[in-house]
């Protein structure tokens, strides 16, 4: 089945033509095609992810290209998928997402003027995604990923009559393509370099040292920009909560499962190219974001919103994995996120489909009238908040555990596993407030309560499945031996004055043994590569072009500091095996003591305030009121967005308007107008000094003539006395 | 048939012509026999551009190899200076002869709601049609200006009396604008004439070809101040077509006055035709200049992509958006022309073919709303999409094809040129690359502010587009998709000669 995989994005290509073309003629206006379509991908993703588990290899890998732009030998873009782990994997939750949103749409899309458009989009939209997550290149993924933009851009403006909703597709356009402009640049300074665009071989380039430091960094910093775009990373987060204009559906596809999944899985497709800055990078990046974000979901009232700024803040804990290295940990919080949030998202569309509202403050007991969305959502709530036997613990707790090893290596970045613990805490607080104030105690307002009702079956059966799917038993053990971090393939250079760790005598030929031969800049940032850490270290073989795992080195004398880690090096000692292993366990004890504690307090926070009302929190608001407004105004990024760039933009195009109005154009009508002044002066001149020397001629010629007529006067005694005098003037002037 | 394929460029170039010469014999008032004989004339190369693309032979390049010219007629037209009839097609004019022949046909459809003096308007569209054609076929400097000139008066005439309210300034502004680049190349080509021989019969020539060698130049013509003071004259020429900043104004005024159609001829060819220029006639001319050159040029390639795209930002006329959106692509053209790489270089011509389709559509479906709503303001209409539902689809198409959305032609002009000058002018394509920003800003907030959101109530009942107007958009929307998920029909097409471009001007061969 792996070779028709190329076969999947197209289904839902198909009918995205189809229900675009004739998709209102059909009957039950074209859902059934989307469906079918996605029905079908989904079938074929389950079997390859089957046919890929059961190789079981870590570094399995299908590749295929065939060439599909070349000019001449000169230049040759490929087309081609890539299926590893990864991929097989990120392929079942696109198509399980994908299809049980389309299902979901079919109950709560009913009667919808747009029905088969909007199923068009679905359609579009899962195309993309598809496309993105098989792409091989990053050509390719580039393609796919501007796509994933439009889709969105006519997903969230679906009800563009609503001119918040047509803004807010807008929106989310414009500021992806703001992280777009990154990816762009970073990937074209990987072709400059490289002069090859397929991951493998751009991967292959840098091993080959075509490019390296800032540069790298640069570029890494670059593509990740458009992680920040799609996955609504800090400073282009503002996208995603106004994307909740969109139908409920939408929001769960797009921001639970896919789009915003797209960032992350793209630092994960081409983790090999990060230089240690650039994870430090994106670590602090997701450590802002998922801070910033969570303080507003704890004020927010919208039960979208609330559930938007969660998304924003889980994305932030997984690049925060990610970046401090947290690879399979990353990865595996993007998994199990899919699947609770759809949930949520879909749980938030019934209960608005039921009450109208999208205002927990009209809500409340609901838990009655909506069991199966009360329980689903319950769920998914306590996998969201970290709640052992729940996949968000297994998950965030991989994150956290990668922060806190990286904290210890690295006391002064301690502050990534501080500010990730505290929004633990914080999630559990606001996502059970959440969950209190919608499905428990009193209703609000009894009118909308009294008309609330279960959901149709096509809407909750796609809420069991995904509540089903956040229990952690589904993924423990195969994710992590599957996922692995790819081995490190940047080279590193030799630095002269670094100095020896440790001064112990077996280090260099450790390192040498290890085959990474170079030394490692003691100064440069560390990163802890702590997955592999478990008394192995992965060595960068320059030429194991980041396919492979390089081979594990068996932790030998001293060998275990080969893991290219600055602080690995540091810290070499000759039991560095043993301390390893011992530091990787201590970081997963505490990390787990401590999130459970911390989510146990949020929740107990929750029930205490919101369930029992031991404490108001209209008091707490108002004690701080400041921090309150400030919170409820989401740290004022909309507004200063449009105070800056939005309006700075706009008044510099006007200026830049109406400098070539009336300052480029304005010469050239200056220049016109310089033109017509000469030809009149030119006209003057002619008229009054050629045209008048020439009448002047005439004039003198007549003048004279008439002066001199007057000398003809006939009379002899005239001529003569003229003559006279004239002979008397030649004698004078002889004379003398 | 052997005259036709003998004889294929002179009568893709003529028949409009002959059309135009029916048109004027038919007795006034007979509109619709005029708009027929319009079309037919403007239909007919067609066919023999069908010709062209399935005999065309793609290994061989032409560019300054006279034998290398296919489809070449080469007569001696006015032998006491050595003029030539000499036409002949490459890689570098097939897809703009490809071009011109679509975008005329659906010219002229699309002037079929015109009825005011219509025999006048489409005999001199006719007229146009094979001044354009014979720019793109000349081969003889002499012949090229001829058509060049030709071009000019026919547009003077449909601008200035078809036109919108300010007609005569934009017609006037226009013919004098492109006179003065016709002057500097006048004295280019008259410079060149008297400083070349011939090689086989010693005389001067106006062959562009014999130009290409160096051997034909005679010692004042091989010294490099000269050569750069010809180049800046030609250059500054072709400049005012593409337009480049700061010789673009003419190009917004003549854009809003100008009638749909010949606004659509207008972008999508007459500017190709500076660009056209400057690979057909200075680069493989002033090689060494071109590359002494490189960096001021995709500087104001950068400049004409962000600067033309915040102007159009500022407009709040959507004629003059467009308008200024066709200053921004064509920046493209230039920037990936500069960098003198194989891949820059396709995509600058890919860019050129592209860009005509695109643009050619933006400009009909302006018209389309004008027609309807006799105003072209920008905030003045609201909700239109809840109306006019198949129109606001292919704007919508026509604007993401604009603002370069893969699986439009446009992406994959731009990503090649961005690939292939990335590695030369790193900079520079990195301020160039921000336009992709700017352009996605002012497209989508113009299509908010016309069609989505409240539907303004002035426009409920908006006439929906009608079949004619699809007529003239779903080809192009049809072929700018395609070759946008696959652009190898064209790109094969003209690979070969510009890649040779490359190499002659690198001075490679």
């Amino acid at each position: 089945m792996i070779r028709y995989a190329y076969i999947i994005p197209f289904l839902p290509l198909l009918s995205f033509f189809v229900n675009i073309a004739v998709g209102k003629r059909l009957p039950r206006k074209g859902d059934w095609v989307s469906l079918a379509t996605i029905g079908a991908g989904l079938v074929m993703s389950i079997v390859i992810f089957f046919e890929v588990f059961r190789i079981y290899d870590p570094n399995f890998k299908y590749h295929v290209v065939v060439p599909w732009l070349s000019l001449g030998d000169r230049f040759v873009i490929n087309a081609g998928i890539l299926i590893d782990n990864l991929t097989a994997v990120m392929l079942v939750i696109v198509t399980l997402v994908s299809f049980l949103v389309h299902l979901f749409s079919v109950g709560y899309m009913h009667g919808d003027p747009k029905y088969s458009r909007f199923f068009a989009y679905l359609s579009i939209f899962s195309f993309s995604m598809l496309g993105l997550v098989l792409a091989e290149s990053f050509f390719f993924i580039y393609i796919f990923w501007e796509l994933v933009g439009f889709s969105s851009y006519a997903l969230i403006g679906f009800w563009f009559e609503k001119k918040s909703a047509a803004d807010a597709g807008k929106k989310a356009f414009i500021v992806n393509r703001v992280g777009d402009f990154g990816f762009l640049i970073g990937f074209l300074i990987l072709f400059a370099a490289t002069g090859v665009l397929g991951f493998d071989e751009v991967f292959l380039g840098i091993s080959e040292g075509k490019i390296g430091g800032t540069l790298l960094t640069l570029a890494g910093i670059g593509i990740f920009c458009g992680a920040i775009g799609k996955s609504a990373q800090f400073p282009l987060h503002v996208w995603l909560p106004d994307a909740m204009e969109g139908p409920t559906p939408v929001s769960a596809l797009i921001h639970a499962a896919t789009m915003v999944a797209a960032g992350v899985y793209l630092v994960g497709r081409v983790y090999p190219i990060f230089t240690p800055d650039a994870f430090l990078f994106i670590a602090y990046t997701g450590l802002i974001t998922l801070f910033i974000t969570a303080t507003i979901a704890l004020v927010a009232t919208d039960i979208k919103k609330v559930l938007a700024y969660s998304t924003c803040s889980q994305l932030g804990y997984m690049i925060m994995g990610l970046g401090v290295g947290g690879f399979t940990a990353g990865l595996a919080h993007l998994t199990t996120h899919a699947a609770f949030k759809a949930c949520l998202f879909l749980g938030s569309g019934s209960v608005i489909h039921a009450v109208h509202s999208q205002e927990i403050t009209e809500m409340g007991g609901l838990r009655k009238k909506m069991p199966i969305t009360f329980l689903t959502f319950l769920i998914a709530t306590l996998a969201i908040s970290g709640v052992p036997l729940f996949s968000g613990f297994y998950s965030k707790d991989m994150i956290l555990k990668a922060a806190l090893l990286f904290g210890m290596k690295n006391p002064h970045h301690m502050i990534l596993f501080a500010g990730a613990l505290l929004t633990a805490g914080m999630t559990a607080f606001y996502m059970f407030r959440l969950v209190i104030r919608t499905f428990l105690g009193e209703p609000k307002d009894h009118h909308k309560f009294d008309h609330a009702h279960e959901s149709p079956p096509s809407m909750w059966v796609p809420l069991v499945v995904l509540a089903g799917l956040s229990f952690s038993f589904w993924y423990s053990g195969w994710f992590g031996d599957l996922i692995k971090k790819p081995a490190p393939i940047i080279p590193v250079v030799a630095s002269v004055s670094a100095p020896t760790p440790a001064g112990h005598p077996g280090e260099a030929a450790a390192m040498l043994h290890a085959g990474a031969g170079e030394a490692t800049h003691a100064s440069a940032v560390p990163t802890a590569h702590a997955e592999g850490g478990h008394g192995k270290a992965e060595h960068a073989a320059p030429a194991s072009q980041g396919e492979a795992h390089g081979p594990a080195v068996p932790a030998g004398h001293g060998a275990g500091s080969a893991g290219l880690s600055a602080v690995a090096l540091a810290e070499a000692e000759g039991h560095e095996d043993s301390h390893e292993a011992h530091l990787d366990h201590v970081a997963h004890i505490w990390s787990m003591v401590l999130s459970v504690f911390f989510g146990t307090f949020g929740i107990a926070l929750a029930f205490v305030v919101y369930r029992f009302g031991w404490i108001n929190p209209e008091k707490v608001a108002s004690a701080f009121r400041p921090v309150h407004k400030f919170l409820l105004n989401k740290w004022y990024f909309d507004e200063l967005y449009e105070a800056t760039v939005i309006n700075g933009m706009k008044a510099f195009s006007r200026a830049l308007g109406w400098f070539d109005l009336h300052v480029v154009d304005g010469l050239v009508n200056l220049c016109a107008q310089v033109g017509v002044w000469i030809s009149y002066l030119i006209g003057k001149f002619d008229d009054a000094v050629v045209d008048g020397a020439v009448n002047g001629v005439a004039d003198v010629t007549i003048g004279s003539g008439s002066i001199f007529r007057r000398v003809q006067t006939g009379k002899l005694y005239h001529y003569v006395f003229v003559l006279a005098g004239g002979a008397l003037i030649i004698f004078l002037i002889k004379a003398f | 048939m052997d005259f036709i394929n003998s004889h294929i460029l002179s009568l893709m170039t003529f028949l409009p012509l002959a059309g135009a010469a029916v048109i004027l014999t038919v007795p006034g008032g007979r509109d619709n026999l005029v708009k027929t004989i319009a079309a037919v004339a403007a239909f007919l190369p067609i066919p023999l551009a069908v010709q062209l693309w399935f005999t065309y032979d793609r290994t061989v390049a032409g560019v300054n190899v006279a034998s290398q010219f296919q489809f070449v007629e080469h007569y001696s037209w006015i032998p006491s200076i050595n003029v030539e009839y000499f036409l002949g097609a490459d890689g570098i004019s097939m897809p703009m002869i490809m071009l011109t022949t679509i975008i005329s046909f659906l010219a002229v459809i699309g002037s079929w709601n015109i009825d005011k003096q219509i025999k006048g308007y489409m005999a001199l569209l006719l007229l146009l049609e094979t001044g354009m054609m014979g720019v793109f076929c000349a081969l003889d400097f002499f012949l090229f200006y001829v058509f060049w000139e030709v071009m000019l008066l026919p547009m003077y005439f449909l601008i200035g009396i078809w036109g919108g309210p300010r007609r005569e300034y934009a017609a006037i502004k226009f013919f004098l604008y492109t006179l003065l680049g016709s002057i500097l190349m006048l004295i280019v080509m008259l410079a060149l004439y008297f400083n070349t021989t011939d090689p086989e019969t010693g005389g001067h020539t106006f062959n562009m070809l014999h130009y290409m060698q160096q051997s034909t130049h005679n010692g004042w013509l091989q010294g490099f101040d000269v050569r750069i003071l010809l180049f800046l004259g030609l250059f500054i020429g072709f400049a005012i077509k593409v337009p480049l900043f700061p010789f673009h104004t003419w190009l917004p005024d003549a854009h809003v006055e100008a009638p749909t159609a010949i606004s659509v001829i207008l972008a999508g060819i007459l500017l190709k035709m500076g660009t056209y220029g400057l690979m057909r006639i200075s680069f493989p001319m002033f090689p060494d200049v071109t590359k002494w050159f490189v960096i001021p040029m995709a500087i104001l390639g950068a400049i004409n992509i962000v600067y033309g795209a915040l102007c159009a930002m500022a407009q709040s006329d959507l004629k003059k958006m467009v308008a200024y959106s066709s200053v921004s692509h064509m920046g493209f053209c230039l920037l990936g022309m500069a960098a003198l790489t194989p891949a820059g270089m396709v995509g600058a011509a890919f860019q050129m073919f592209s860009h005509g389709m695109i643009t050619a559509m933006l400009f009909f479906l302006v018209g389309v709303v004008y027609d309807r709503a006799h105003h072209r303001d920008i905030d003045g209409f609201g909700g239109l999409a809840a109306v006019v539902p198949v129109y606001t689809f292919f704007i919508t198409v026509a604007f993401f094809a604009s603002l370069g959305l893969p699986g439009f032609s446009g992406f994959i002009a731009e990503a090649m040129i961005f690939i292939g000058s990335f590695g030369v002018f790193r900079t520079i394509v990195m301020i160039s690359a921000s336009g992709i920003i700017i352009v996605a800003a002012f497209h989508l907030w113009a299509l908010q502010r016309v069609f989505l959101g409240p539907l303004n109530p002035k426009y409920a009942q908006l006439e929906e587009i009608n079949a004619r107007e699809i007529f003239c958009l779903a080809p192009l929307a049809v072929m700018t998709l395609i070759l946008g998920v696959y652009p190898m029909p064209v790109l094969n097409l003209m690979n070969a000669s510009l890649i040779r471009l490359v190499d002659v001007v690198k001075m490679v061969i």
